[in-house]
């Protein structure tokens, strides 16, 4: 934050100032493109990236991408160096001017992505990027959680975002935005409505509408150049963005209009009162942003021109007047020490050009003539007049406008010209770096109101255009439009916003009884997030009990079922036991082994276990040589006579079975074991059934002599056709010795100090 | 002789599987020896049982004459005793180490890596 910060530092560095330059170059790039959007001629570029899976790096700038793209860009310049004044001499500055350089780059390829996964790929670069700046701070517990709450809520919104734009690609055969938008509205299609929801989750909680709103308030933690950013140009627009963008394909259909007028009109009032409610300005401003989320989110519910117009005029204003003032604040915060609304006052006289420019900005969000505010207003109260739900859009957005008037009067009047109260700091004029900013976008808003016709032609018209997915008639924005409706309610809103502003000190208290009173979301929030952890403690505990055998008895289970599953589903032709033609020797063999196996199983001494074990080595040893494979027979000879020696070394340090000399038996691991067993049976029984492919066996017999020059041939594939697999078997090996010898020859050592334990375990 | 094998092949698994569900330790490894036995006999059954005829090729023929044993089999087979011997010598000097660190051969007493204080959450 400032306070880390060393005012009188240098703040010219490579870093600051070359994310500044690229920055300022991109915006004048895309100015470029003005002439030729505004004619109608949309651009895209467009790479192949993953085709197989119809994955293009493709971008489209029409006058809706073109519109935000000078925004982000724009605003993006000035606050990267309204940042490098502001954290002049903070010891992470740099990391700082990356974070918020990649923001700026994702947002922007974001609103220019055509392809839906390219837009989802950078959909969830901003919310990781806005991660990073939100926990800037991170050594404050609670500027980290604000973060992390941002990123859950965002990314959730972005999986149920993700889903849907599979889903729709999926179901309209391409992913482009503009092929699918070309098609005009999917409403009545299968899925439509799904696929609406799940572009809704996204958008909502991206857009913090209630009840997903309650995020970005607390991202706040975040420096002020970020919250100027965050807050007036994108992420939080990102989701607003998202529905304009979708608009010629989604909306359409009753639950378009439903869904996002009520959405945005509670949203837009909601978070004006809470707005009033707050004490700290940078607070209000946040709040103050929902409200224009939740009116730019009621206006997309229409499909009028005057609706769209009307939405695309308020994106357009707020983002200016909301970065200079969240810019305005900061130096405020930065001059005086304070953003507290109740202490700062009078400071017009110490600041002339901060109050010059909040005089401005606040004039626009208040919406007075000739600014561009007050067309955006009237072209607002215009299309309500025209929507669905018409009189509950009306009065909803005469709610929400007054309230904005007032509190434009709390943020922009007071500290410059309201009583002063005690201030930590004298204050003084801030540095020119952090006025340029703020000073343009004020300037701008009121170039902007008064040329309407150019604004409306360059910008606002052809964003229009990008909307509705056809081109508007236009000529909507004037500052004098005749006396009719909306000049009647514009009037209205003045009056009441006034009253509100007179009465403000009175209502806010008022405000929070009520809010004390009412569901505390955040608060719900945090015990949400701790059920969810003692859930996962629960299932811990429940699944890794640390006991070797339940996880055993866990993995045979798993294995019988996925063997025994499909072999109910799919059941296997004829599995025959054919004992026919045995003869003495094989019945023989076959009780040897099972006598020893029995012999493991049931005795409790350790010596009668080994020869169990090695009576079932030698059998196996005897199938193999009467079955024509002496070599297999010679090495199981001579491995299972290492392995009676091993054991019987080992064992002889060991103790007994049961030290109660009393085998434990166990029906439920028998039955399981029975099971197990059986079903290897029916598998292989299966397996044999089926005729045997000889291709690869007659190929070893074949080219055995012919090409390998060797006549076993069991020993031409270990050492010719097959050597990797002898390397990997040897590498086994030696990779066990070591490890053994590594294991038994340092424990020795280590044991002594190792064994706290030792004698009170047993 | 297929058909036999595999009940041979299922009683080994049967009494593997319930001797590695046991607490002993040791008891486990009787049940790994018994399984790597019984996945042997099931690769080497697996490629059909002839009797009385190795893969060889005799002097002067290119190719073996008649019918003889599966080599590929065989030679999978002879790959995976060693394997399945490196592993269970492993496994023994880890059961030895272990044994000679906690002094139990209990499994369910050996809870080095996943103490039972902290399960209580």
């Amino acid at each position: 934050m400032a306070e880390d910060s060393d005012p009188n530092a240098p703040w010219v560095n490579v870093a600051g100032m070359t994310t500044v330059a690229i920055t300022a170059a991109l915006f004048v790039f895309f100015l470029l493109y003005v002439p030729e959007v505004a004619a109608g001629a949309p651009v895209l570029w467009s790479w192949d990236w993953i085709p197989s899976l119809q994955i293009r790096m493709s971008f489209w700038l029409d006058g809706l991408s073109l519109m935000f793209a000078l925004l982000i860009t724009g605003i993006g310049a000035f606050v990267m160096l309204y940042a490098a004044r502001y954290l002049a001499g903070h010891p992470q500055y740099n990391r700082f001017a990356l974070y918020l350089f990649s923001f700026m780059l994702s947002m922007l390829g974001l609103v220019l992505a055509d392809n839906l996964v390219t837009l989802f790929v950078f959909w969830e670069l901003t919310t990781f990027t806005s991660y990073l700046l939100i926990g800037f701070s991170h050594g404050d517990p609670k500027s980290r959680r604000n973060a992390l709450q941002a990123l859950l809520l965002t990314a959730a919104g972005g999986l149920a975002l993700l889903a849907g734009l599979i889903l729709l690609g999926m179901t309209q055969g391409t992913f482009e935005i503009s092929e699918i938008n070309a098609a005009g509205s999917l409403a009545g299609e299968p899925y439509y409505l799904l696929i609406l929801l799940l572009f809704l989750a996204g958008a909502f909680t991206k857009s913090a509408q209630v009840p997903f709103h309650f995020w970005l308030p607390n991202a706040m933690a975040a420096p002020t150049p970020v919250s100027a950013y965050l807050h007036s140009a994108t992420m939080v627009k990102a989701g607003v963005y998202l529905l304009a963008r979708m608009h010629p394909s989604l909306s359409g259909s009753d639950v378009w209009v439903w869904v996002l007028t009520i959405f945005g009109a509670v949203t837009a009032v909601f978070a004006s009162l809470m707005a009033l409610r707050q004490i700290d300005l940078k607070q209000t401003l946040a709040y103050t942003t929902l409200m224009a989320l939740g009116t730019l989110t009621m206006f997309l519910a229409g499909s009028t021109g005057y609706a769209i117009t009307a939405a695309m005029t308020f994106l357009l204003v707020h983002s200016l007047y909301k970065a200079c003032l969240f810019l305005t604040i900061g130096v405020i915060d930065h001059a005086t020490g304070t953003r507290d609304a109740d202490v700062l006052g009078g400071l017009a006289r110490a600041m002339p050009i901060t109050a010059t420019m909040a005089a401005l900005a606040g004039l626009a969000m208040a919406g007075i003539p000739p600014f561009l505010g007050f067309i955006a207003k009237e072209v607002a109260y215009a299309g309500a007049l025209g929507m669905a739900l018409t009189i509950f859009v009306v009065l909803m957005s005469l709610a929400a406008f007054a309230l904005m008037f007032a509190v434009a009067a709390i943020v922009a009047y007071r500290p410059f010209f309201g009583p002063q109260g005690a201030l930590p700091r004298k204050p003084h004029e801030g540095p020119w770096p952090m006025l340029l900013g703020p000073a343009t976008l004020a300037v701008l808003g009121l170039l902007a109101g008064l040329m309407p016709g150019v604004t409306a032609h360059y910008l606002v018209e052809p964003a229009v255009a990008a909307v509705m997915g056809a081109p508007d008639e236009g000529g909507r924005l004037k500052l004098w439009a005749g006396f009719n409706l909306p000049l009647v309610l514009s009037l209205l809103t003045f009056a009441l916003g006034f009253f509100l502003y007179l009465r403000h000190l009175d209502l806010r208290a008022r405000l929070a009884r009520i809010e004390a009173r009412g569901p505390n979301l955040d608060a719900r929030w945090d015990w949400l997030l701790e059920r969810f952890m003692d859930f996962a403690k629960f299932q811990t505990r429940v699944i890794q009990t640390g006991v070797m055998r339940q996880y055993l008895f866990a993995t045979f289970t798993v294995l019988s079922l996925a063997i025994l599953v499909p072999l109910i589903l799919r059941p296997v032709g004829g599995v025959t036991l054919a004992f026919a033609g045995l003869s003495l020797i094989e019945w023989g063999v076959a009780f040897l082994i099972a006598a020893g196996t029995i012999l493991v199983v049931l005795t409790s001494s350790r010596i009668a276990a080994l020869v169990g074990l090695g009576v079932v080595g030698i059998g196996v040893a005897l199938i193999f040589i009467m079955y024509s494979a002496p070599d297999v027979a010679i090495t199981q000879l001579l491995v299972e006579l290492l392995v009676v020696v091993l054991l019987a070394v080992a064992l002889l340090k060991m103790p007994y079975l049961d030290p109660s000399n009393r085998q434990v038996h166990r029906p439920f691991d028998a039955a399981l074991a029975v099971v197990v067993g059986g079903l290897t049976t029916i598998v292989l029984l299966a397996v044999v059934d089926v005729p045997f492919d000889r291709r690869l066996t007659d190929f070893f017999e074949g080219a055995s002599w012919t090409e390998a020059f060797g006549r076993n041939i069991v020993n031409v594939i270990l050492v010719d056709f097959r050597t990797l697999d002898t390397f990997g078997e040897i590498a086994v090996v030696i990779v066990a010795a070591l490890g053994a010898y590594a294991l038994l020859k340092g424990g020795s050592r280590r044991a002594p100090e190792d064994e706290p334990a030792k004698g009170e375990k047993e | 002789m297929e058909a036999l094998t595999a009940l041979i092949i299922g009683t080994l698994v049967a009494a593997a599987v319930y001797l590695m569900l046991a607490r002993n330790f040791m008891r486990f490894l009787f049940g790994l020896i018994l399984l790597s036995n019984a996945a042997n006999l099931t690769i080497f059954a697996s490629g059909r049982m002839t009797p009385g005829a190795p893969a060889l090729v005799p002097y002067g023929e290119d190719a073996p004459i008649g019918v003889v044993g599966n080599a590929l089999p065989q030679a999978l087979v002879l790959t995976a005793i060693v394997i399945g011997f490196g592993l269970l010598a492993f496994t023994l000097a880890l059961a030895f180490e272990a044994y000679r660190r906690l002094r139990t051969m209990d499994s369910d007493k050996m809870r080095y890596a996943e103490p039972k204080e902290d399960r209580k959450g």
